[in-house]
């Protein structure tokens, strides 16, 4: 890494070098390069068995893999994007990176704490790897019970896996809360903080109150398989479907996890690229923490058909509506930004009005799915798989690339190559489209999803599907190559090439050890282009 | 994996029933608003992109910070729209819940990787069942070990089924022919393969088949045969090769190598021993603890029809 820095001057990068400083380091912005090369390298996994399970699925009947193999693909693919990728993709990578900095902050406000949140992240994946030897998992990311009480061994492992990853997310969130209310610079109101820290904040929250949440649920699993005693297999005596409500208790705030930090990112670019103030700050700070507030009661509504009473369903349908809202309000205000700006369309703002539009179709399927009745027929089908890649993939992983693109010279010193990058949007933009848009029809036809094999009538948009994923799996791969190539080649940037506002740009870039050459004092909101 | 069924539109499977008609409006109803509001917005999106896009670096933009009235509407228009479809999905919702008096009601239980049915008068089957045309009738279903999920897109209705204890799926079907049944909750190996068709029939032609004895006459090697294509064909095909269990070629009198002892010559106790209690004796290679046990679920009829099927298996 230290090959990649752009300036003589005295940086966080070259302040010290060798592999030992990189894994004690305490400074936020190396623990955020060391998350952005953990993730990547987890991204390239998971994205490797989505390509298999593509492969898988070009032809019905077996293909390449037998069932037991495809089962366990299906498996790693989620599990590994979920709790690799996604969640820790933007709080963990970006945020570390750019939350102190534009606070006007040192560091965050516990940088041991932070580091050791990076190990949990690591230890945690080791543990979910070593399941490969022990027959590997084939659950779903979901670990239903009792099949995942009764499956190979490896489960176990995996589940003590996601367990251990779960406290790298809490003490991420815990340090993010206490970094924004005790570590602001001078003037730095909350009313004056840039919106990726209003997003961030809100979704610290939510890892705090909800992931310790999955941490016993996933527990008792395992004391369940361990020690046999009964709390989800009704033959012990136990409720199969209460781990369903235990397990989205966490897992559908999880999803703000996931998506709220992006909606953070795409603020920050919108306002870029079109150099104007945002429209409706407040209205979009207060949406991500009402969004957030919300999101806690409409976990059953993954559980329309699971046997929990009508009542019950109708009233996740309600508050699941209730979400729609604030959500709109955001798209409508990023939107409304544009308006007589002036718009430049480098590469992030390209994935940030990708985000945009994918965001948009998969918030619209969104809303039919909370639909009761609509959902019956579309559970666990095709189109709810297309609905949610479109969100995380559509939604996070276009707002995770533009953020990469965006931040790039603030962390390198260096600029990406502008063509490349373009291309890279392109292919992944094009290729997502043409991978998951053909499965909403699939859904709507009934085929359901974790499925190894299926009938003839699906076989067309399928191969669709697959020629599109492995378009995405190109796009990625150029963007792979954009970012190593701007290591060591990129132009040099420059402190500011952007023209952005907000404080992490007022200082040098690559920013040294502290972040701030002098203490910034603030003195108007983050996006005040006059 | 094959079908001849019936799949309607190229969009949607073929409605069978009144709700399946009433889904599809509402379906069609938010496909219609939704399209609508990607074009406003994405359309908007696009517009003001181009139109404002920078010319100049020395560009300067008006600070509009917000506007009440405008951020008033796009929270109001779509709240009410919310509420629209959340009550028209709540009516939908009630009706797919709630099964008329006097339905017909058919024991369904699910089980690794197979269907299997319960009529009031003892007639069963596996892997396929009858329904008459016209008439309310109503599932009661449970499972032997996991979840399971009961799903028959031309009813556009699902429902889960749980292990310890009874869920309900109901439906009145408004046309003859017969419709795929899918698993939809992931149950492990063969979980795209635990398919079933739902035949719906005339009342006279339902009722010839639930007096019918649909062994009547057929030797028994080839009622084996009709069991095997329901219940074990889901992990056992009939030449060497592995599925989920052992290929069943030649297998009736070979020499077998078991787990943790000695070798058994494979014979009529040994194969209803397996059907019975198959975690007694497993075979080398093969984990225990897979294949479920199928005792209580084949008549003294089937299982030596199975046997006698097995001895034909070259």
């Amino acid at each position: 890494m230290a090959t990649g820095v752009a300036s003589a001057d005295h940086n966080y990068l070259n302040e010290k070098s060798g592999l030992w400083s990189w894994l004690t380091t305490l400074d936020h912005k190396r623990i955020g390069i060391m998350y952005m090369i953990s993730v990547m390298v987890f991204f390239a996994l998971g994205g490797a068995f989505a390509m298999l399970i593509r492969g898988e699925l070009f032809s019905p009947g077996p293909t390449i893999m037998t069932a037991k193999m495809y089962n366990q693909a299906m498996t790693f693919h989620g599990a590994i994007m979920v709790f690799m990728v996604i969640i820790p993709g933007i709080p963990e990578f970006l945020g570390n990176f750019i939350l102190p900095m534009q606070l006007g902050a040192k560091d965050v406000a516990f940088p041991r704490v932070n580091l050791m949140s990076w190990y949990c992240l690591m230890i945690g994946a080791a543990i979910a790897f070593i399941s490969l030897i022990y027959n590997g998992s084939d659950t779903g990311w979901t670990f239903y019970t009792p099949y995942s009480v009764t499956t190979q061994n490896g489960t176990i492992w995996l589940v003590a896996g996601a367990f251990i990853i779960g406290f790298s997310s809490v003490l991420t969130g815990l340090n993010f809360i206490v970094t924004v209310h005790k570590l602001r610079a001078p003037g730095m109101t909350f009313w004056r903080m840039p919106l990726f820290v209003w997003a961030l904040y809100s979704t610290a929250i939510l890892q705090v109150l909800a992931t310790p949440v999955l941490a016993i649920t996933l527990l008792l699993l395992v004391v369940e398989r361990l020690f046999g005693i009964g709390i989800f297999d009704p033959n012990l005596g136990g409720d199969p479907v209460l781990f369903q409500h235990f397990f989205w208790f966490y897992s559908h705030p999880a999803v703000y996890i996931m998506i709220l930090p992006a909606m953070g990112v795409v603020s920050e670019l919108i306002t870029t690229y079109s150099r104007k103030t945002i429209f409706g700050y407040k209205a979009i700070a207060l949406s991500s923490v009402g969004i957030a507030a919300v999101s806690f009661f409409v976990w059953g509504h993954h559980m329309f058909v699971s046997g929990q009473s009508e009542l019950a369903g109708v009233v996740f349908s309600f508050i699941t509506m209730l979400v729609g809202v604030p959500t709109a309000i955001k798209v409508f205000n990023w939107v409304a930004t544009l308006y007589r700006g002036t718009v430049r369309f480098d590469s992030p703002l390209l994935f940030a009005l990708g985000f945009l539009f994918l965001f948009t179709i998969g918030g619209v399927t969104g809303i039919m799915l909370a639909v009761a009745g609509i959902d019956v027929h579309f559970h666990d089908t095709y189109f709810v798989v297309a609905h949610f890649h479109y969100v995380m993939v559509g939604g996070t992983l276009m707002a995770i690339m533009g953020g990469i693109y965006y931040w790039f010279p603030k962390m390198f010193g260096r600029i990406c190559n502008e063509f490349w990058a373009r291309i890279s949007f392109v292919l992944i933009f094009v290729g997502f489209n043409v991978t998951f848009f053909p499965q909403f029809i699939l859904g709507a036809m009934g085929m359901p999803r974790r499925y190894f094999d299926y009938l003839p009538e699906y076989t067309s948009l399928n191969k669709i599907s697959s020629v599109g994923a492995w378009t995405i799996g190109v796009g990625f791969l150029v963007g792979l190559w954009v970012i190593l190539h701007a290591l060591k080649w990129g132009k040099i940037s420059g402190d500011n090439p952007w023209g952005a506002k907000t404080l992490e740009w007022q200082t040098s870039s690559p920013p040294p050890h502290e972040n701030f050459h002098t203490q910034p004092v603030v003195t108007a909101g983050p996006y005040e282009y006059r | 994996m094959s079908s001849a069924i019936s799949t309607g539109s190229k969009f949607m499977p073929y409605a069978a029933t009144e709700i399946a008609k009433e889904y599809d409006s509402l379906y069609y109803f938010l496909l219609v608003i939704s399209f609508i509001s990607c074009v406003l917005v994405i359309g908007g999106l696009i517009f003001f992109a181009v139109k404002y896009r920078r010319r100049s670096e020395n560009d300067k933009t008006p600070y509009i910070s917000h506007n009440t009235t405008l951020e008033f509407l796009w929270s109001f228009i779509p709240f009410v729209l919310f509420m629209v479809v959340f009550v028209w999905g709540w009516i939908l919702f009630h009706k797919l819940r709630t099964a008329p008096e006097g339905s017909l009601e058919i024991a369904v239980q699910a089980q690794k990787w197979d269907w299997s049915f319960t009529y009031k008068n003892g007639r069963s089957s596996a892997g396929e069942f009858y329904v008459p045309v016209n008439e309310p009738v109503r599932l009661v279903m449970t499972s032997k070990d996991v979840l399971h999920s009961f799903y028959v897109p031309a009813f556009r209705n699902k429902q889960d089924v749980v292990p310890g204890r009874y869920t309900s799926f109901w439906f009145k079907a408004n046309a003859e022919g017969s419709y795929q049944v899918f698993c939809t909750e992931y149950c492990g190996d063969q979980h795209s393969a635990m398919l079933a068709k739902v035949h719906v029939v005339t009342r006279p032609q339902f009722e010839e088949w639930l007096s019918n004895d649909p062994y009547k006459g057929l030797p028994l090697a080839e009622v084996g045969q009709k069991v095997y294509q329901v219940r074990c064909t889901a992990c056992h095909l009939l030449t060497e090769k592995v599925n989920v269990g052992p290929g069943f070629k030649a297998i009736f009198g070979r020499e077998q190598k078991i787990q943790g002892g000695p070798s058994v010559v494979v014979d009529e106790n040994y194969i209803r021993e397996s059907i019975l209690n198959p975690s007694a004796k497993v075979v080398a290679g093969f984990p225990s603890g897979v294949m479920p046990t199928f005792a209580g679920q084949l008549s003294e009829q089937e299982l030596m029809g199975l046997i006698e099927f097995l001895k034909t298996v070259k």
